[in-house]
């Protein structure tokens, strides 16, 4: 739907100046009312004429009497922005501004992080009264990361209703909380933050039933994060009989598998681009 | 003789009636080596595996049941999802007594034709002749309880009631870390890697488009099953992408669109691929064989396997694929073998094999 509050005012103009048994009147409004609340308005003159109000999202049409305090209630003045009244042949404008921070729409970007790095996460706030008005008047917004215990918090003044941020990883893996609050407004959302490739790989291989166990020491980032659960580590083994690969999944920072039974195999173990090192193997050890 | 014309057709309605219903209890002996074979799998094609097992020389070192999963598949394998459409035969040599037929079978499956090819030998018993059927003893696994530390990942998307902030969980993080564009005849086929880069799992799929002189498409291809789709976290896939009919030469560049998805996924099973090498198989082609080794507890009903090339630089230059028709069972090896193009078999420096897994009941 569109609004031409320039049509729809000539309209009254030209609406109100037809009424009849109505003798000249003078508008009184304020400059400008807070979103939500009511609004008195003062008309010289005497007989009944026709009101219009035309703003944002609002057109209202009543029969009043002249000489009388005429009430606007606060359901008719949820919009904020320009509004125009018109009586008698006579109009005015008047502001309805947002009322005090309500709610907040909280933009947390992105949703995963790998961990310490700089200016990586975001956070843009809009800030909205009751009826959902942005509220234009300069609020502080307090943006606060926790994760692991540490919690770092930013404050921002808005500008146009927005506030904007930008903040690092921590240096330890986890779920981030990151919370936009404003006066009784506050909205949570959750970054994980992730650790980075493996920095080194080393395995141990040891003889077992069905061939060779081969399992790696933890597997951390260099960081010093464990690299996530089921991230893939492939290991191989060359012998005379071939190639044999497993890609095993790392559970709790480490990752098994069993390779056949070989008298001399070359062994290596890799994730991603990332390379271990690699095992001769010569039976049983 | 006007009465005679129409009991003359009744009679021979009624003998045809019976022709059609009234089947052989004996079925006619083979008298040739690879008529016994054409015999057998005529019986198998017609799905009566009583009437195929009665072509078998060995009956007494397996069972008719053993010998009918053999053919129909078992442990919901892809080969219960085939039927067979021809048996191609061919004797390789034969003596008086003796003889080695190669028979080219043809299943028709839910993945597109089988193909398989088995060297079967023939024996004369009496006047007739009798397949001795390759008894294939399939390793019971001893019952034990194989301890399962199930790795899932599951999804909270963003729901109907959130706010328009509400961010959505990212999509992972995908990139084809190498891409290269060969000819075929007239085929112009793409073949690559795609690597999940992030921490999460991805449904992927790889797109690409042909872009001609001025600028004109030539065709738009995605790898369909020619992918690993669901890559955990740093998992590569190869892809293959085949343009029917279009010339290499013709092709001024290529637009590839890697697409990912974030999904629930599980990560499991695990299946190593043992014993790989490139060999020359009976028919003289080039082919990589190896085993397949399910080491989770679950049963993994279709196997898929995907193979790519590289040459000594390390560039991917073939991209090969094959369903496995047989189920594997846990701890329980399954041999593989995926085709390898013979022209480009000199130039292969290394390969890497990787599985792709359909299970019936699994969890995601």
């Amino acid at each position: 739907m569109t609004h031409n509050p320039g049509a729809a005012l000539i309209i009254g103009l030209v609406a109100s100046c037809l009424c009849l048994g109505a003798s000249a009147s003078e508008l009184h409004v304020p400059a400008s009312v807070t979103a939500g609340s009511g609004l008195s308005i003062s008309a010289s003159g005497s007989g009944t004429a026709t009101l219009y109000v035309i703003g944002p999202g609002t057109a209202i049409k009543r029969k009043v009497e002249l000489g009388q305090a005429i009430q606007l209630s606060a359901d008719d003045l949820q919009n904020a922005g320009r509004y125009v009244v018109s009586l008698a042949g006579d109009s005015a404008t008047f502001f309805v501004t947002a009322g005090p921070v309500h709610a907040i729409a909280f933009l947390a970007r992105p949703s995963r992080v790998p961990v310490d790095t700089p200016n990586v996460i975001s956070g843009t706030a809009f800030v909205f009264d009751k009826y959902r008005n942005l509220v234009l008047e300069p609020q502080t917004v307090k943006f606060e990361l926790s994760a692991n215990g540490q919690t770092v918090s930013h404050s921002q003044m808005t500008k146009d209703g927005i506030a904007y941020t930008k903040l690092d990883s921590s240096k330890k893996e986890g779920v981030a909380q990151f919370v936009a609050s404003s006066g009784p407004a506050s909205v949570r959302r959750v970054v994980q933050e992730v650790a980075s490739d493996p920095c080194s790989i080393r395995m141990n291989a040891a003889p077992n039933q069905q061939g060779i166990l081969l399992r790696t020491d933890p597997i951390r980032d260099c960081a010093g994060n464990l690299v996530p659960d089921g991230t893939i580590v492939t290991f191989t083994a060359t012998d005379s009989e071939g190639k044999s690969t497993v890609d095993a999944r790392i559970r709790q920072g480490i990752a098994q598998a069993e390779l056949p039974a070989s008298n001399n195999a070359t062994i290596s173990v890799a994730s991603g681009v990332v390379v271990g090192n690699e095992i001769q193997w010569r039976g049983d050890r | 003789m006007k009465r005679g014309l129409p009991i003359a057709i009744i009679v021979l309605t009624v003998a045809l009636i019976a022709m059609a219903t009234i089947q052989p209890k004996q079925l006619s002996p083979a008298r040739s080596p690879d008529g016994a074979v054409r015999s057998l799998f005529a019986q198998v094609k017609a799905r009566d595996y009583a009437g195929a097992f009665s072509y078998v020389a060995n009956a007494g070192d397996t069972t008719e049941q053993a010998f009918a999963q053999d053919l129909a598949g078992r442990d919901g394998g892809l080969r219960t999802y085939s039927s067979l459409q021809a048996a191609d035969t061919k004797i390789l040599h034969a003596t008086d007594d003796e003889a080695l037929v190669r028979a080219t079978l043809e299943y028709a499956t839910a993945v597109g034709a089988f193909y398989n090819t088995r060297d079967l030998k023939v024996v004369k018993q009496g006047d007739r002749w009798k397949v001795v059927w390759p008894v294939t003893k399939q390793a019971n696994v001893p019952p034990q309880v194989i301890q399962e530390n199930y790795l899932r990942w599951d999804v909270i998307t963003r729901g109907a009631r959130d706010d328009w902030g509400a961010q959505n969980v990212e999509a992972p993080r995908v990139r084809i870390i190498s891409m290269n564009a060969i000819p075929q005849g007239n085929n112009t086929i793409i073949v690559g890697e795609v690597e999940n880069e992030d921490t999460v799992p991805g449904f992927v799929s790889v797109g690409a488009t042909l872009v001609g002189a001025s600028g004109k498409v030539l065709g738009s291809e995605t790898s369909f099953d020619k992918i690993s789709h669901t890559l955990l976290p740093k998992e590569i896939s190869p892809f293959r992408i085949d343009f029917p009919k279009v010339r290499l030469a013709t092709v001024n560049s290529v637009r590839m669109t890697p697409n990912s998805l974030l999904v629930p996924a599980s990560a499991d099973p695990v299946i190593g691929v043992l014993h790989q090498r490139v060999e020359v198989d009976s028919r003289g082609r080039h082919v990589l064989r190896g085993e397949l080794l399910n080491e989770s507890g679950e049963i993994v009903n279709i196997p898929h396997v995907l193979a790519t090339y590289y040459d000594k630089s390390g560039k991917v230059i073939w991209v090969s694929d094959g369903y496995v028709d047989q189920a594997l069972l846990p701890a329980t090896p399954v041999p593989f073998a995926v085709d390898l193009r013979d022209d480009l078999a000199p130039q292969v420096q290394s390969y890497r094999v990787t599985v792709n897994q359909y299970m019936l009941n699994a969890k995601d």
